[in-house]
């Protein structure tokens, strides 16, 4: 019994860990500035646990094989436990966990205490059951005002981000429902939602933030290559919150500014 | 040597007329409306048990339906998005509250604990029947979700407000999310009156000689689990009453200014964090609640199934102690991508990993107490193995949550529902199995049978990791979470056949839990006879009648005079010594 | 090196040790098999401290959310900036007053029936002695007075709801008056509760209970009736202060 738990536990584990060591299902080729530090966190991180899974279930598995009651054993070692071990472990462990977590913590500090860089591409994100529209404010670089009561999701584009017409700078506002950046600038994305929370995640750019209704959260990301890359809501929304899919396409600076020329030449 | 006489060398006292001696006399009395914690224990225990069954088939309906969209399956038919998403909230509700806070503290907590510490009942036995019925109403009031217009909500067991707080935002988020909060409003009130019990009993009702160091673990953390409890449910009460005012009062304590469907609500300037903020202060210390009476359970048969003390008791008190502290300052770490500030982000992280250490020290003092013993592979140490396998590998997913900036990628995938399936969904079930199997014979004067424990316990151990493991590869590939099904994101498609392999190993794990039920019942009737203490167990309960009489002790009030884990005493004639038994000599 | 010695030698003929004394002795392990009066009351304010505690965390979170919803403001698309909604809530400050006297009255009222009670129930095994009689004691029904006064306070509580609707806010008004109208209608139900036990406690004596078991009624709903006191203390302050 002893040996069959032993084993169980050691091919469990072993089974386990080939899967992530292989990474067979690992995390998407990065696309971002953010990739490099991210990914290198979650590495670091990674081993630390791995070694330490491995080490408790191998152990695990050793003692219950190996201090199995039989005829032989010798008698058990009577004892309350051992302070100086206790102590030991201890301060090994909280080293452990808090020094990785100050290491993360430089990461996230470097990524979200920092406002976006100048000249960064402003982009306004909206989601609303079920789809994301996002706004680009055009040479003005403001954004026009939005109004609850003018907000016609079913009509898509301009109407269902409620924008007010009569606002000048509504003239240059570019509303699309395919996100469109340029490669290695920096992007000044606002989230917002119409309706519920949603989430706005891009796995490849490393990027995830809420967006809250009553809230305009401002965050930065960097594209790094030019590509396609897919947007999955990541915050249960409704019936449609598996389906509330968007793309963003990463293409060269002057493809971009063409691409924006042509939407703003369609609002005349 | 002198004195072993065998274990029941109980000093007596001599008692003027108990009060509690007096047995209820009428079926009304004895089984439905009983005052006797045992009673209620197995009352608990049995309304558990129903909502699991109900969890699990809430739970296979969506992993079919996961892998097969459009499938009809027979007597439910086709299940839309919408219905999946209200199997996936009353899934989660129905399994924290009604099976992972009410079994492993209601149930036995209630059954053992006095038993435990020498004491003839709770210290309110009116208000216990209370907490039980009260519990029970609100099970009935969730289940009639189901059968409302427009059905069960489907916003999720953390209800995240505005989709649950406009009516309009969902099917299901009519009535039926008003019955959801309702339920869990009076659950909430059940668990504060069982709470206040707990800790008025541990206090107070300890037999002579019964201190608080020589309480056995589980004692401690039925004790800490129930301060956690008071503590923390009223906060959820708070959140609910204001959700309910927001839906039905026109109030805007969650919702600011939107437009569900084309229509502009009547809400504004509410805040939808702060929804997330009341919820998870209490959800966060819930999570310990389901966890920590495993955790004494784990510790109490590893003892009695390695034959040698807990390695560092004392230790253990304060790690869980540890725990329940610690486990007030962390909710923010459910919140790094809500749009709080990020500078709370990092005060929240750096205080989870703080409590990633007390865990740890448990893991290595369960290790310890195995460490050269003379380990019995009965059932219910199987359990307790498995528990502690389980436990180590939901824990370690715990640190690359914990830490902001790798919850970026993590946040709402599937890696988080590993993390918490692997320590609620499995670790704190083989708590419960473990606590089953071990005290059963206590309860019902009989044995469960041991191949069948067996066959269930590798099965299931099994089962379990080849459901939830492959989650945390799905996490790290993007699979996000609450997704009825991957057809509409190219990346997530890839992912099916994972997907496919987990659904299959829940048939299997599933079916095996027949074979637990199956056991229960059987046993019950046509199991052995058990002995009074069939497992050479040390504590108080083990020392009166299988099953206990009324006032659990036959009038004679158990003196104590010795730790709760005194297995292996070198020159003692028998290789445990009692609670009860006369003194050994302190040891270092 | 442990060695087991039993300290107590169990003589084999049978003979029972000396008992050793039922309360009292070493260890904090009190015993719970006789509950005598003085533990069953230690034991009802126990469970009293742990009602307390947890009415307590109600009204702390209500408390956070106040200054939360109070403190954070909402963006606007309109005007493309944040905005704080909370409102103000024209208060009958006089009325609430007077409904504070009320209840402060209350609890005077109260303590000297609590009191009265631990009285009564110190003295019961004194004054059963058939011919001792320690002269006529006035038997002014603090109790009654109390019933009277939390009714009193509560119907006050009404009126005031009543003017706030007369002076047009409503729950849903503005986030103060919904935060106005939630504090004293969650502390007027908590007191409700009070009054239930309160009229029990009273009722106690006319159901010739032992004086022991009204003292513990009369004693613990007197603390929680001075809790409530304080809470509405608390929610006073912070509707007036916090305006």
């Amino acid at each position: 019994m002893g040996l069959a738990l032993m084993l169980l536990i050691w091919l469990i584990t072993v089974i386990s860990t080939y899967f992530f060591v292989a990474k067979t299902w690992w995390l998407p080729a990065g696309a971002s500035a953010a990739t490099g530090f991210i990914d290198q966190q979650f590495t670091f991180t990674f081993i630390i646990m791995g070694i330490v899974f491995v080490a408790a279930q191998g152990l695990l598995g050793y003692i219950v094989w190996r201090y199995r009651q039989t005829p032989k054993s010798p008698p058990v070692s009577y004892s309350h436990g051992n302070t100086t071990l206790e102590i030991a472990w201890t301060t090994l462990t909280a080293i452990l966990f808090i020094g990785l977590n100050l290491m993360g913590s430089r990461v996230w500090a470097s990524q979200r205490f920092e406002p976006a860089e100048s000249g960064a591409v402003q982009i306004e994100a909206t989601g609303m059951q079920f789809a994301w529209y996002f706004r680009y404010p055009g040479p003005d670089g403001t954004y026009a005002k939005t109004k609850a009561s003018l907000m016609d999701p079913s009509a898509g584009g301009e109407a269902a981000v409620g924008l007010d017409t009569s606002d000048p700078a509504a003239k240059d506002d570019v509303v699309t429902g395919t996100m469109y950046l340029p490669v290695n600038r920096e992007v000044d994305l606002s989230l917002r939602s119409v309706d519920v929370i949603h989430d706005l995640f891009v796995p490849a750019m490393r990027f995830k933030q809420d967006a809250v209704p009553g809230l305009n959260i401002h965050m930065h990301f960097k594209p790094t290559q030019i590509g396609e890359y897919e947007i999955a809501c990541a915050e249960l929304c409704g019936l449609g919150h598996y389906k509330m899919h968007g793309m963003v396409h990463v293409v060269s600076q002057e493809d971009f500014d063409k691409w924006l020329a042509a939407r703003e030449a369609e609002k005349q | 040597m002198a004195g072993g006489t065998g274990g029941r060398e109980t000093v007596i006292m001599a008692t003027p007329a108990t009060v509690h001696s007096h047995a209820p006399q009428g079926f009304i009395r004895k089984y439905i409306f009983s005052l006797d914690h045992k009673v209620i224990g197995l009352q608990y225990y049995f309304l558990a048990l129903t909502a699991v069954f109900v969890g699990m088939f809430l739970s296979l309906l969506m992993r079919i339906h996961m892998i097969w969209p459009t499938a009809s399956i027979p007597l439910v038919g086709e299940i839309k998005p919408e219905t999946y998403l209200a199997l996936l909230t009353m899934h989660g509700t129905i399994m924290v509250f009604f099976v992972l806070t009410t079994a492993p503290q209601g149930g036995f907590g209630n059954y053992i604990l006095p038993i435990q510490i020498g004491a003839p009942d709770m210290a309110f036995p009116v208000l216990n029947m209370l907490s039980f019925w009260t519990t029970f109403v609100g099970f009935i009031v969730i289940l009639c979700a189901f059968f409302v217009q427009g059905g069960a909500p489907l916003h999720g067991w953390t209800g995240y407000p505005p989709l649950s707080a406009v009516p309009s935002a969902g099917p299901g988020e009519a009535l039926g999310a008003d019955l959801w909060i309702t339920a869990i409003a009076i659950f909430c009130v059940a668990s504060l009156m069982g709470a206040l019990n707990f800790i008025t009993t541990t206090l107070d009702l300890r037999a002579k000689g019964m201190t608080l160091m020589r309480m056995p673990l589980t004692v401690w953390s039925w004790f800490i689990t129930a301060i956690l409890g008071l503590l923390a449910f009223g906060v959820l009460l708070s959140a609910g009453i204001l959700l309910l005012m927001d839906r039905n009062l026109g109030t805007s304590f969650y919702v600011p200014l939107i437009v569900v469907n084309g229509q502009v609500m009547g809400h504004k300037g509410g805040s939808p964090l702060l929804w997330q903020h009341l919820f998870w202060f209490f959800g966060h210390p819930e999570v310990y609640i389901a966890i920590l009476p495993g955790m004494g359970v784990a510790s109490q048969i590893l003892s009695t199934f390695s034959r040698k003390p807990i390695f560092g008791y004392r230790a253990m008190v304060y790690a869980m102690l540890a725990i329940g502290f610690f486990g007030f300052m962390v909710w923010g770490h459910h919140m790094f991508m809500s749009g709080m500030s990020p500078y709370s982000a990092f005060a929240f992280s750096i205080l989870t990993m703080c409590i990633g250490v007390p865990s740890a020290i448990k893991t290595f003092n369960w290790l310890g107490t195995m460490w050269k013993g003379h380990i019995r592979f009965d059932t219910p140490m199987l359990y307790a193995i498995g528990f502690v396998s389980l436990f180590v590998s939901g824990g370690l997913s715990g640190p690359f949550l914990a830490q902001p900036v790798l919850d970026i990628p993590l946040h709402d995938t599937y890696f988080v529902v590993g993390h918490f399936h692997l320590i609620m969904g499995v670790a704190a079930i083989f708590g419960i199995f473990a606590a089953t199997y071990y005290w059963f014979p206590k309860m019902f004067g009989r044995m469960m049978n041991e191949p069948l424990g067996r066959i269930h316990f590798f099965i299931t151990l099994a089962g379990t990791y080849a459901i939830f493991m492959p989650m945390h590869y799905l996490g790290m590939a993007g699979q996000t979470r609450r997704y009825s099904q991957f057809t509409e994101v190219a990346y997530q498609t890839k992912l099916l056949p994972l997907q496919t392999f987990m659904t299959y190993a829940a048939f299997v794990t599933i079916a095996a839990q027949f074979i637990f039920v199956i056991n229960l019942f059987w046993s019950m009737f046509k199991g052995p006879k058990a002995s009074d203490n069939p497992w050479d167990a040390t504590t108080l309960e083990w020392t009166t009648a299988t099953p206990p009489p009324h006032d659990n002790f036959g009038g004679k009030t158990p003196v104590v005079h010795n730790g709760p884990y005194e297995y292996g005493v070198p020159g003692a004639s028998k290789d445990y010594v009692m609670q009860t038994d006369p003194p050994t000599q302190p040891v270092h | 090196m442990a060695t087991y010695t039993p300290s107590t030698p169990i003589d084999d003929i049978g003979q029972k040790p000396p008992a050793p004394p039922i309360t009292g002795g070493g260890d904090d392990g009190r015993g719970g098999d006789v509950p005598d009066y003085g533990a069953r009351l230690r034991r009802a304010r126990l469970g009293l401290i742990c009602g307390i505690a947890t009415v307590g965390m109600v009204f702390i979170s209500l408390t956070s959310a106040y200054i939360f919803r109070r403190g954070l403001p909402t963006f606007q698309g309109e005007s493309n900036s944040y905005v704080r909604d909370w409102g103000s809530v024209d208060l009958p400050w006089l009325l609430l007053g007077i409904n504070t006297a009320i209840l402060l009255l209350s609890s005077i009222s109260m303590e000297l029936a609590r009191r009265k009670a631990a009285r009564q129930a110190a003295l019961a095994p004194v004054t059963s002695i058939p011919g001792i009689s320690l002269g006529e004691e006035k038997n002014f029904p603090w109790l009654g007075i109390t019933v009277v006064l939390g009714f009193a306070f509560l119907v006050g509580q009404g009126l005031a709801w009543g003017e706030l609707h007369n002076r047009g806010f409503f729950v849903s008004t503005n986030p103060s008056s919904s935060f106005a109208f939630l504090l004293t209608v969650a502390h007027a139900l908590h007191l409700a509760g009070g009054m239930i036990a309160l009229v029990w406690a009273s009722s106690a004596s006319l159901l010739h209970r032992p004086v022991e078991a009204r003292r513990i009624a009369v004693d613990i709903t007197g603390w929680y009736w001075h809790f409530m006191a304080v809470l509405w203390i608390y929610i006073f302050a912070l509707l007036g202060l916090a305006r």
